[in-house]
């Protein structure tokens, strides 16, 4: 079963007003449905009332790790959601952050980690693979 | 207390236990590192069972007697001559053979003892070799700190930079695919977020400049009496456009003459950061007070806000670089990172000293103390009697008002 984009939401939780600005713009012209939300309080709010088919959220929010706790937040709430973790930590800070093994999704929960900068279309091939599973 | 570990190869038993029994008893007291030095001793009788010890667990100190049964000392000298950094060795020689002596300082010894020596010589020597090693190696540990502060300044710093990059060519790359559809206006916004993330970055690497200089202290000081009311005046010039569109009051209530010994383009970089800070994290409406006296040789500068104000953990970390709180208040305020850590190192050259109070959703009080008058010019000397008697400041208040 192959995903149709105009029938995808895609919540996309930034703090970085032009991140967030370019991925929606980006997003809504390849025919997603786009929600976002300025952090890990106000995605919050927002999940009360909408499930999206996926979501692309930012490590470093209010907390340093907002992102980890608002992806548990996703997960327990709708755990069939794909959750991408885009961080710009592996840059700043030399610890490499990765799901890639099984021990590391155990407890990351994330589906995916991207490392910023990131261009539309390695999000938008990633969104795919991921909902085409 | 550290603890060197001495390798003692002789072949006279009695050599071996005497000098083991001195270094035992030793302690050296290296008052101007703020440590003491104890010594554990091992001892070899040969120069081939002194390199196994060496391989398998190499000594701080080697003393090593030239006359060995099977291989000489200076034979175990060279087979060790990679590790002379790490290994500092004392050569013993017999008394009048100074050519031994020499030919182990160019292979690589650090000293040398002549036999028969006194149990003060050899504590004498040890104690040259024990502080020569702690040291060097003292100094090469703060030389790998100081990298590593380095290291995590420019990796924090690249960071900043590149964000701003990323923001920019994002758009630029929209602006070129025209994803965003036909509408002109859309395209205008994104070209004002492009101006705004490069303001962002020139404000960045000015006050990143501003910082090298102070802190290398490349940046010329010239020091002069100048009047703080005055300098005060124009920093609230330049940021009465982001005040007045927000309707933001500022009050300046100081001394009438408030002079001081100062640079005034750095006391201009206090105030603007102090009063911009307080413009940028105040709410519409809000009230900006400055208060400025000056006593007891001691300039007090008091900023406060009705801003949105900070939790005693984050002022905790306020003044290290590239702090910036994040929170849902702060989103849309910018800043490089670098205002405080800049003030705190522009204050310190005053000999004084900046704090904070603040409440959440109140208001933040940043207070700076500086000596009035540092290094006084000479000339100058009629001023400082004249500035430095108490001025009653509420009796004579001038009120500044703004907006």
């Amino acid at each position: 079963m192959t995903m149709e984009k105009t029938k995808t939401t895609v919540l996309i939780v930034d703090d970085d007003f032009d991140f967030r600005n370019q991925m929606e713009i980006q997003l809504k012209a390849a025919g997603y449905q786009v929600v976002t939300a300025q952090g890990q309080a106000d995605a919050e709010k927002k999940l009360k009332d909408l499930c999206p088919d996926i979501a692309v959220i930012d490590l470093m929010m209010e907390n340093t790790d907002g992102g980890f706790a608002l992806c548990y937040h996703i997960k327990k709430l709708y755990p069939s959601v794909p959750v991408i973790i885009v961080t710009a930590v592996t840059s700043e800070t030399g610890y490499e952050f990765d799901a890639s093994t099984a021990e590391e999704k155990s407890w990351i929960k994330a589906d995916r980690m991207l490392t910023k900068p990131v261009r539309f279309e390695q999000l938008d091939g990633e969104i795919q693979k991921l909902l085409n599973r | 207390m550290e603890t060197l570990r001495v390798l003692v190869v002789d072949d006279e038993p009695g050599m071996l236990s005497s000098i083991q029994r001195v270094l035992r008893n030793t302690r050296i007291d290296l008052a101007d590192l703020e440590t003491q030095v104890n010594f554990d001793v091992q001892t070899s009788d040969t120069g081939e069972k002194a390199l196994e010890i060496i391989s398998n667990s190499p000594p701080d100190i080697l003393l090593l007697d030239h006359q060995l049964p099977g291989m000489s000392g200076l034979d175990v000298l060279d087979n060790i001559a990679d590790q002379k950094e790490n290994i500092l060795t004392v050569m013993i020689t017999a008394y009048a053979s100074l050519e031994t002596a020499v030919v182990a300082i160019k292979r690589g010894a650090y000293d040398f003892l002549a036999k028969p020596f006194t149990p003060g010589e050899l504590k004498a020597t040890i104690r040259k070799t024990a502080k020569s090693l702690i040291v060097t190696r003292h100094a090469r540990k703060l030389a790998r700190e100081k990298r590593q502060v380095r290291f995590q300044f420019i990796s924090v710093l690249a960071h900043e930079l590149k964000s701003p990059i990323a923001a920019l060519e994002g758009y630029l790359n929209i602006i070129k695919d025209k994803t965003a559809g036909d509408d002109p206006a859309v395209y205008e916004k994104m070209l004002d977020r492009c101006s705004i993330r490069l303001d962002g970055m020139r404000k960045l690497i000015f006050d990143l400049l501003d910082l090298t200089r102070i802190e290398s202290g490349q940046k010329k000081r010239e020091l002069n009496i100048v009047d703080l009311r005055e300098i005060a005046q124009r920093s609230i010039e330049s940021v009465l456009p982001q005040a007045d569109s927000r309707s933001i009051t500022i009050n300046l209530l100081a001394d009438e003459k408030l002079n001081m010994t100062a640079d005034p383009g750095e006391i201009e970089i206090i105030l603007n950061n102090l009063i911009s800070n307080a413009v940028k994290y105040n709410r519409d409406n809000g009230r900006v007070n400055i208060v400025m006296t000056a006593r007891n040789g001691k300039v007090n500068i008091s900023v406060s806000d009705t801003g949105i104000g900070m939790s005693q953990q984050e002022t905790d970390r306020l003044f290290n670089d590239f702090v910036r709180i994040k929170n849902a208040k702060t989103r849309n305020i910018l800043g490089s990172g670098l205002g405080l850590s800049i003030m705190k190192k522009l204050v310190n050259l005053y000999e004084g000293e900046i704090s904070v109070q603040s409440t959440p959703d109140a208001g933040t009080t940043f207070t700076a103390v500086l000596n009035q008058h540092i290094q006084q010019p000479q000339e100058n000397a009629v001023l400082t009697q004249h500035t430095q008697q108490p001025q009653e400041n509420d009796e004579h208040p001038t009120n500044h008002q703004v907006a």
